[in-house]
């Protein structure tokens, strides 16, 4: 237990667990947002899946568990390491201009703040039902609870500038979180990022399809 | 050429500084930056002010004594070029140039221009060294060093220590700084017995310092006179795992 407290201590120890736990984000997102696609397969696909999901049992809640522990550590180490970064500057420059760093890597704690709004949201209003934008809701009816929300224009707004955040979060993350892992190889261009624009323009356009061909009348 | 100079002026580390406006006329753009703040500084003390306090040394980019945030960037606006090295044919006549000193609670003001450093020779003092036995020096060729470690090792111990990475950095890290340090024996057999201690000692004393924590930005990399990669600094953080891990109880 004090090897991991010790370890924790360090700016280092608190990257690699906002790393770990940011790559467990990842993975979850890239499911996610494959399993919405169903909803193009139609009504049946996508009930099915969801009830396929719901009959794991213990699974599911495992995976919920992590997942919401993952989300806790990644949030109380960002805001650690936020505290000690800003401390370390107590004193700003009059004059300073960026010269490499992307807009996504300056907007991680702003970003992220509003994809834990999201998170918190999104959770309130597919999952318990409690939000209910459209006045619909059935947990037996994945498919209707989306085509009803999403012909609303201003949830199809807030999921699409979510959907953005969520977009620069993994192009920065997708990227820095296997440098502070230490896995990279040596690379001539350490700052370029292919993969990490990759995955965060796969998921960014998988997550936004659905709303989008719903709003429009592509589905439903 | 004519210049117009904002610069840093505070009389101590516990004074309040303030950007003073300087004009500087006839300035030839072959002088490097700090040849042109020598004759505002001799403008100066004819006139019975106090001259402005930097940091220099050898002037030819191999010391690490000069510094400066030069309109907003460390070192100024050439890449790979320390602002001894900097000239000023890389700015426009008539141009205002704001002047500042590296700002980190690690790194506080001593007067005007001039920064306290030495919290990076401390990070040094904490692991960034070998232990080698006195006594005759045994034949060069009889370690054996691969070519891409020795090459490796090279890169980063191109660091001279001017603190460019830290004044760039958003979070105020020494990341790349003592990342390189690390590298430089890390890669090398010789830096192999105390690998792990060195790696756990020296992140150590940088978080004691006072110094952020890496977030990527990448500004370091880009402000770095040497261009020492933050490849460093991903090697730094495997070795700070590993060394965690098995060393600590």
């Amino acid at each position: 237990m004090s090897r991991a407290l010790r370890f924790y201590r360090s700016a280092i120890g608190k990257k690699v667990v906002m790393a770990v736990t940011g790559l467990i984000g990842i993975a979850f997102v890239i499911a996610h947002m494959t399993g919405n696609l169903l909803a193009f397969a139609g009504p049946e696909a996508i009930n099915s899946y969801s009830h396929f999901l719901k009959s794991t049992g213990e699974l599911l809640l495992v995976l919920r568990a992590v997942l919401i522990v993952a989300v806790i550590l990644h949030v109380i180490a960002a805001a650690q390491l936020t505290i000690q970064n800003r401390a370390a500057r107590p004193m700003g420059y009059v004059d300073r201009e960026p010269q490499v760093s992307t807009w996504a890597s300056r907007t991680m704690r702003w970003g992220g703040l509003l994809l834990l709004v999201f998170i918190v949201l999104h959770i309130l209003h597919f999952t318990t039902g409690d939000l209910k934008p459209a006045g619909v809701f059935s947990t037996a009816d994945v498919y209707g609870n989306i085509i009803a929300s999403f012909r609303i224009w201003w949830v199809v707004l807030f999921y699409l500038i979510s959907m953005i955040a969520l977009g620069f979060h993994l192009y920065h993350g997708a990227w820095s979180s296997v440098r502070s892992l230490g896995l990279r190889q040596p690379s001539p261009n350490p700052l370029q990022r292919r993969v990490a624009l990759a995955v965060a323009a796969i998921v960014w356009a998988g997550f936004v399809a659905v709303p989008v061909a719903v709003f429009v009348g592509l589905v439903g | 050429m004519h210049l117009r100079l904002r610069v840093w002026r505070q009389a101590s580390a516990t004074a309040t500084g303030k950007l003073v406006e300087y004009d500087a006329p006839n300035i030839s753009p072959d002088m490097s930056f700090l040849e042109m703040l020598d004759v505002v500084n001799e403008r100066l003390m004819e006139k019975g002010d106090d001259p402005i306090a930097f940091d220099h040394d050898c002037r030819e980019g191999i010391c690490g004594s000069c510094s400066l945030m030069i309109n907003g960037a460390a070192h100024g606006p050439m890449k790979a070029t320390a602002t001894c090295q900097l000239h000023m044919r890389s700015f426009r006549d008539g141009e205002t140039i704001d002047v500042e000193p590296w700002r980190a609670k690690a790194f506080p003001v001593i007067r005007d221009l001039v920064v306290d450093r030495s919290a990076l020779d401390r990070i040094i003092q904490a692991g960034g060294f070998i232990s080698a036995a006195t006594g005759g020096a045994q034949d060069a060729n009889a370690i054996l060093v691969p070519k891409t470690a020795a090459d490796a090792a090279m890169d980063a111990a191109a660091c001279i220590g001017c603190g460019a990475c830290v004044a760039a950095c958003p979070n105020a890290s020494a990341s790349l700084f003592t990342a390189s340090k690390i590298s430089h024996l890390g890669h090398l057999p010789q830096g192999q017995p105390e690998r792990r201690r060195r790696v756990l000692s020296m992140v150590n004393q940088m978080e004691l310092e006072e110094f952020g924590g890496c977030t990527l930005y990448g500004e370091c990399q880009e402000a770095c006179p040497k261009e020492i990669s933050i490849d460093t600094i991903s090697r730094m953080n495997g070795d700070f795992i590993r060394a965690g891990l098995t060393d600590w109880r």
